[in-house]
């Protein structure tokens, strides 16, 4: 048979637009994989001009899954403009606010998206492989992920004023103090939210043993891992340093400051997607290829400082000697730190100053420079601004968790596709493995090409000479 | 499984250049939804596997603006095979955040972002992938829209009683009707 190319387009249940396409050479095996990202948005342009205190709000809107990421590295890097050092509650209602945000965007990849796949089988029939039709087949987990999904969201609405794009967070702190009448509300929720994390766990490790062909293919290879750490080593999603390690366990960077990215990130762009990729400057590229996110940040821990998530993340470690290196982990790891973040918004908000009035400090702008780093639910997300006298933007630079897993994503789906698609007997559930590999690292594609553009995901079956030979759709 | 008595409506939801706030806000509605979905049937978008959009869908709510080549094609075809089309959310109803780059034109983003801002092979991405229009557009000065629901993004609750509404075969806020 001819060499063939297959497009699969638009990938589904990611957030985002993306397609991809596989070339099989002349027995119908998979030669080269390609992820595309089709959306470019220009955010890192059309801010030039603006005022830096617009920023937050402004660039929340690059994504409505991770709006308080972008708030928090916003308003960090605005707080390096102002240099001030900002009130410890707000600090405090950050991290918590981040925290709940953690919650309801793992809760989305991990029930309405991924679910499906884990439920009903990477096989079942794809007009019914969605959230409806796991409503349908287990109601009660469903339920529970609506349920998990609705109390971040929540939470989120009863700190920041409003679900999606609040405006609470500012240059300086938060606009306005937490009631103690909404810190009870949020803690009302808690028990159902912590019950619903645990048996979560619970029926997906036992549930593990019937993918085992995925844990083995799926992006399972060795890289770098980078994200966040606290100043004991440990799992930190407001602030700390950066920590590189190799797929060995071994620490290969560490305490490495937000403002100094610029030294140990690299990005580079292709011809062939929206999608710039990040690699770890003193190795170049390939060498540097890291992955972040929750896979990479358990991976990159020394422990994590509440009793329930420091339990399964002992657990979680087992799976490999040196860092686990199966992306199909990020869906266990995922689970691991909604339970994290869930007992860490309960220390947090019991704690008498978390009501101080005193949340926010007020100054102008008094660098021409900023930089804010945070863990958004993805992985590491940077935001660097420059200013003019006025407190203009001149220039801004943004990284994006999805961007820094872009060269391992490439590879996952060689390697699934690979393992998988036999070009000359495809079946639609080949396909699906290609995308689930993609879900798995749950990319957000609308924050990821925040620079200009759109990611489409789509699969064409060429001939070796480029000749389009299938299309799957189905 | 018993079959529904009455045909349920045929629901898409699209997504253009938009941050997908509007599709969370649909989520928002929580336990609702799965109420919803036992009168509609979701046949095509994020949320769902189907690669090609169905013919004769009763009701489409597309989030976001008309940015690319690609965004172009694909809301005529959406309008085509579409009864009524709903503009969800700021960026379609207006252009909103997507059509701030409209100042500086699609080909300044594109040098910023692949050949300013990088640190190996700058070069702008061609190959593949849709090219930008010249501008940002409204969903509705490229097709026709039936309903407008501004916001950014529109209250679940907003979103949960146009729907319930268009489900009792009311268009339930004519007054929000322009462009």
């Amino acid at each position: 048979m001819p060499r063939q190319k297959i497009v699969i387009d638009p990938v589904t249940r990611i957030e985002g637009h993306s397609k991809i396409s596989l070339h099989l050479d002349e027995q119908g095996r998979v030669e080269e994989a390609y992820f595309h990202v089709t959306q470019l948005r220009g955010f890192e342009k059309f801010c030039e001009g603006r005022p830096f205190y617009e920023m937050p709000s402004l660039m929340a809107r690059i994504c409505g899954i991770c709006p308080v990421s972008h708030l928090i590295a916003s308003a960090k890097a605005c707080d390096a403009i102002l240099a001030v050092r900002i009130p410890e509650t707000a600090v405090r209602l950050r991290t918590v606010l981040n925290l709940a945000q953690i919650v309801q965007s793992h809760a989305l990849s991990f029930f309405y998206l991924s679910s499906p796949d884990l439920l009903l089988g990477m096989d079942s029939d794809p007009a019914l492989r969605n959230i409806f039709g796991v409503a349908e087949a287990h109601p009660e987990i469903a339920r529970d992920g609506v349920r998990l999904r609705q109390f971040g969201q929540q939470a989120i609405e009863w700190l920041a004023g409003k679900r999606i794009h609040p405006s609470w967070v500012v240059p300086g702190g938060v606009n306005e103090p937490l009631s103690a009448a909404n810190r009870d509300r949020i803690l009302a929720g808690m028990p159902e939210a912590l019950a619903i994390a645990r048996r979560t766990l619970d029926w997906f490790k036992t549930g593990m043993e019937r993918f085992r062909e995925e844990i083995r293919t799926f992006a399972n290879s060795p890289t770098l891992f980078m994200g966040l750490v606290n100043d004991k080593g440990g799992l930190e999603f407001y602030d700390g340093k950066l920590r590189f390690l190799d797929a060995g366990g071994h620490v290969v960077q560490d305490g490495v400051a937000a403002a100094d990215y610029g030294e140990y990130i690299g990005e580079l762009a292709h011809p062939w997607t929206y999608l710039k990729t990040s690699y770890f400057k003193p190795l170049g590229y390939p060498e540097g290829v890291y992955r972040v996110g929750p896979l990479a940040r358990l991976n990159i821990i020394d422990g994590c400082d509440t009793p329930l998530a420091s339990q399964e993340w002992a657990e979680f470690r087992e799976l490999d000697r040196g860092a686990v290196l199966s992306s199909f982990h990020y869906h266990y790891a995922r689970l691991v730190e909604i339970l994290y973040a869930l007992e860490k918004i309960e220390q947090l908000l019991q704690a008498p100053d978390i009501l101080d009035p005193n949340v926010r400090a007020l100054a102008s702008a008094n660098q021409s420079e900023g930089v804010g780093v945070a863990e958004a639910p993805r992985g590491t997300l940077m935001h660097h601004y420059k200013v003019d006298r006025d407190g203009l933007i001149t220039w801004a630079n943004l990284i994006i968790a999805t961007g820094h897993n872009n060269a391992a994503m490439n590879r996952g789906v060689l390697q699934v596709a690979r393992h998988f698609v036999q070009g000359n007997k495809l079946t639609e559930g080949m396909l699906n493995r290609v995308e689930a590999v993609i879900r798995a690292f749950d990319p957000c594609l609308s924050c990821s090409t925040h620079a200009d553009g759109h990611l489409a995901l789509e699969i064409d079956l060429r001939a070796h000479d480029g000749k389009l030979l299938d299309t799957l759709s189905n | 499984m018993s079959a529904p008595v009455t045909p349920k409506v045929r629901l898409a939801t699209v997504w253009l250049d938009g941050c997908s706030g509007c599709h969370m806000s649909l989520l928002d509605t929580d336990e609702r939804l799965i109420e919803l979905a036992k009168r509609v049937t979701v046949v095509w978008g994020p949320l769902v596997d189907l690669k090609e959009f169905p013919a004769e869908v009763d009701v489409t709510l597309v989030e976001g603006a008309i940015s690319s080549e690609e965004d172009l094609h694909r809301i005529k075809m959406v309008r085509a095979r579409t009864k009524l089309l709903v503009s969800l959310g700021d960026c379609a109803v207006t252009g909103n955040v997507p059509a701030m780059r409209n100042k500086f034109g699609a080909s300044a983003v594109l040098r910023r972002a692949y050949l300013e801002n990088v640190t190996l092979d700058p070069q702008i991405p061609r190959e593949i992938i849709p090219a930008l229009l010249p501008s940002v557009r409204p969903v509705h000065e490229a097709v026709p829209v039936d309903l407008f629901i501004p916001g950014c993004p529109p209250s679940a609750d907003l979103i949960f009683s146009v729907l319930s509404g268009l489900l009792e075969g009311k268009v339930s806020n004519p007054a929000a009707k322009f462009g």
